[in-house]
């Protein structure tokens, strides 16, 4: 079981950075909704369709706002200013876009809302039209206003927590990730983290709103004292009680090993390096693989966890990140636009071919694969004579199939689709961490597997074969980066993982975390001391071989 | 001191009804003029006409001497008192805030305002260490409508326009308001603009009368004229109604005239208007 104690103190950075993205979007959204607000105030039929546009913007999912700004960033060469596309800048702009409706909405309901007779009075002295509004229309408006910022910032609060799929570190992570791996204990902290700033926000801005009601206007030391508080608490205080560490939620604390003494060579050292991982348990294992051994050649790792299929690729081609582990199928689908499968030494070769073309490389395979597979409980396929995915041609539209969230609009699924003629009664997304429980309970009769995960054995599934060979090979395999691709020192403690881990011990290794509540790190440092490696350079701090 | 000469004034788009139609008047330095109209009449338009809240479509307007046109509104403004039916204090500023608005607006030092604030409270009878903290929802109708007067009065303008200021106000309160108002007008040396639709409270207080209807100015005249020759059988009626109540009051008052259906209370309402 992972340690209260090191969950709480792995949050504070999370927390810090999650009140950072927050307090962005929310000041960038009073800075442009209030204004916005001002002018539209005596425009009522343009104030009408804004208001319609900033609730057409509510009204978009905020996981997908949020991934939209990726692909928008991307296009607009990051706004102009190279601004990556990729973590902050898109969290950032999506939430402000989120926040702008109560804003704006309030503010101009508050301007409105003015007393027209106090507004006559003060022209009829003799006031400017910007003395009215600083004097009079502002002031009278301000609960209103204060009440809008109050409801902006508490949703802030919450959708901030969607941001780890596009790479911005922030309480979610916990979230994401205490989901797929099953580790309640962080899960509830991301969780109670997230509240209680969304209480703690709301109580300062309230005691602002109350400051700013009272007659005579009440003193706004408290909550601004209290904003300063919240800040430096976050921001400073707590991320050193953490010791510094890295913002990732499966292991708080650089492992052990520690960095080791430079090595004798002449290229420029490369001191950190970026890691990716996707949403599952197998990824975030492997990421603390990759950590433990570029640890061994002294170089710092910061991790990015829980991203999103395409972004962590997206991110890695424009070296946002600097290595992370993928599925030689999915690049084959994703990237190459291939809808069929193919040998897998080709598919290996093409992907490999694609990722040079790019900049990029793959240190080869890394012994497992973890491919998509149809899976069914046993009985079901004792019942139906289930042996291949041809079999269950002819009983799929009496059954329901339950995948995860990418499965159904992927060309795999429309290639088994075709190839087997499949037409089920029902289909259902789940996340990937329910999946198996979910077909193990019977609330659906197929899913969608994951060759390489431990549940496929301790839930007792038969997978199905593909005689058709309709769905690609999927090796695991290590992608580096340009900036890193050929960097002596990260190939020297990478490559040497290259067909060091057979399927058995991946799924071991996954069913320790899924099953057992094993930190990812611990289940990483299992898998290393059963890998098959076989170091190729020199260890780290020897003396250089002599020339 | 404002001249208006030949004014028409529209709300809205051309070909709607004239507000203000054809308007000419002249008020003279110190002289205390009523407009009387009823809703819709057009008086509050004349009155909006001389601060530029509000711009004619037609005519000329002056202020002491100068075409309002020249002038920045703004400024202008700060030149004149306003006072409205609603008063208009501003919730969120205590009595003295208030007063000290356009002081302020202009830049005066700091403690000439805080002398002229208390100066004015106690002009319209507010014991100023009783009533400079306070807040406008902590005062009644008629202590805020004395606010008002104070505000307005504040940057020792020449010219002031009233509309409606006592409007809301109970009767006693309004009577004895109409006598401040006198007096300070009096003592102040000020030319008054009173927009009202109660023509006793413009008999009582007016130099000279002016008859709104329909945008349409009916007669000017002296209170005594008005009321000796009315100048057509709208204003003939007007000054029937308030002669009506006056005559039925006296009756009442001398009961061997006339038959009294209701006693007499000899309850004598508290003075003050609180």
């Amino acid at each position: 079981m992972t340690d209260l104690g090191e969950v709480i103190a792995g949050a504070a950075p999370l927390l810090a950075a999650h009140l950072a993205l927050v307090l962005v979007a929310l000041v960038v959204a009073v800075a442009i909704g209030l204004p916005l607000a001002v002018v539209l105030a005596r425009r009522p039929r343009l104030a009408a369709s804004v208001v319609t546009i900033a609730g057409a913007i509510q009204t978009v999912p905020s996981l997908a706002l949020l991934a939209l700004m990726v692909p928008v960033i991307a296009a607009t060469g990051g706004l102009g200013v190279g601004v990556s596309s990729f973590g902050f800048a898109p969290a950032a702009i999506a939430l402000t876009l989120y926040a702008l409706l109560p804003i704006v909405r309030n503010a101009i309901a508050g301007l409105r809302g003015v007393d027209a007779a106090a507004v006559e009075a003060a022209r009829g002295m003799g006031m400017a039209p910007r003395q009215l509004l600083r004097l009079v229309e502002l002031p009278l408006a301000a609960p209103v206003i204060a009440a809008g910022i109050r409801t902006a910032s508490v949703w802030t609060v919450g959708t901030a927590t969607l941001a780890t799929p596009i790479g911005q570190a922030c309480l979610g992570n916990y979230i994401f990730a205490g989901l797929q791996t099953r580790n309640w204990t962080m899960l509830l902290i991301g969780v109670i983290a997230a509240a209680a700033l969304a209480l703690v926000l709301d109580a300062i801005l309230a005691a602002a709103e109350r400051a700013v009601s009272r007659r005579p206007r009440g003193r706004l030391t408290a909550p601004v004292a209290g904003f300063a508080a919240l800040i430096a608490v976050v921001l400073g205080v707590l991320p050193r009680l953490a010791g510094g560490a890295a913002p990732s939620p499966t292991a708080a604390r650089a492992p052990v090993g520690g960095p080791a003494s430079a090595p004798g060579a002449d290229h420029p050292r490369i001191a950190q390096v970026r890691i990716g991982t996707k949403v599952f348990t197998e990824q975030y294992i492997l990421a603390e693989l990759l950590r433990h051994r570029l640890a061994g050649r002294g170089i710092a790792v910061e991790l990015v966890e829980s991203l999103g299929s395409n972004v962590v690729f997206d991110a890695l081609r424009r070296g946002e990140l600097d290595a992370y582990v993928d599925y030689s199928g999915t690049l084959w689908t994703t990237q190459l636009g291939r809808d069929r499968g193919a040998p897998r030494w080709q598919i290996l070769a093409e992907v490999e071919g694609h990722l040079a073309g790019k900049g990029m490389r793959s240190l080869g395979p890394l012994g497992f694969q973890n491919a998509y597979a149809l899976a069914v409980r046993r009985d079901t396929a004792t019942r139906f004579g289930l042996r291949s995915v041809a079999d269950l041609g002819p009983h799929a539209a009496g059954m329901a199939l339950g995948a995860d969230y990418e499965f159904l609009s992927r060309r795999e699924w429309t290639a088994v689709r075709t190839a087997y003629g499949l037409s089920f009664a029902r289909t259902a997304s789940f996340d990937p961490a329910l999946l198996y429980e979910a077909v193990a309970r019977g609330e659906v009769d197929v899913i969608s597997a994951f060759s390489s995960d431990g549940r496929i054995a301790a839930y007792d599934l038969v997978v199905l074969d593909d005689p058709a060979a309709a769905l690609p090979s999927y090796d695991a395999m290590i992608l580096l980066g340009q900036r890193v691709a050929g960097d002596p020192d990260v190939v020297c403690a990478l490559a040497p993982l290259r067909d060091s881990l057979p399927v058995e011990l991946m799924r071991r290794a996954n069913l320790q975390v899924d099953r057992d509540h094993q930190a990812p790190r611990d289940a990483a440092a299992w898998l290393l001391r059963r890998a098959a490696i076989t170091e190729a350079c020199a260890a780290p701090g020897a003396p250089a071989p002599v020339r | 001191m404002i001249e208006l000469i030949d004014v028409c004034k529209r709300h809205g788009r051309p070909g709607a009804p004239w507000a203000v139609h054809r308007l000419s008047l002249t008020v003279a330095a110190g002289e205390l003029v009523a407009v009387l109209g009823e809703s819709g009449s057009g008086k509050t338009t004349l009155l909006k006409l001389v601060n530029r809240l509000l711009d004619p479509d037609l005519g000329e307007i002056r202020v002491a001497g100068r075409d309002v046109r020249a002038e920045d509104p703004v400024a202008l403004r700060r030149t004149i008192g306003y006072v409205i039916q609603h008063v208009g204090l501003l919730p969120h500023l205590s009595v003295a805030d208030n007063v000290a608005m356009v002081p302020r607006l202009l830049g005066w030092q700091r403690g000439e305002i805080a002398a002229r604030v208390d100066a004015l409270l106690a002009l319209v009878g507010l014991p100023p260490d009783e009533f400079r903290a306070r807040f406008p929802d902590q005062l009644s109708g008629g202590q805020r409508q004395r606010v008002g007067v104070a505000r307005a009065l504040a940057a020792r303008p020449r010219l002031v326009l009233l509309d409606e200021p006592f409007g809301a106000l109970d009767p006693i309160t309004r009577a004895a308001l109409q006598g401040e108002l006198a007096r300070i007008h009096h003592e102040l040396g000020l030319t008054t603009l009173l927009v009202t639709h109660d023509l006793a409270e413009a008999l009582t207080l007016a130099d000279r009368i002016v008859v709104m209807r329909s945008g349409e100015v009916r007669q000017i005249a002296t209170p005594r004229q008005l009321v000796t020759a009315p100048a057509d059988d709208y204003v003939a009626r007007l000054v029937e109604v308030v002669r009506a109540q006056s005559r039925r009051l006296q009756a009442l008052a001398e009961p061997e005239l006339a038959p009294a259906p209701v006693e007499a209370g000899d309850r004598r309402p508290e003075l003050g208007d609180d």
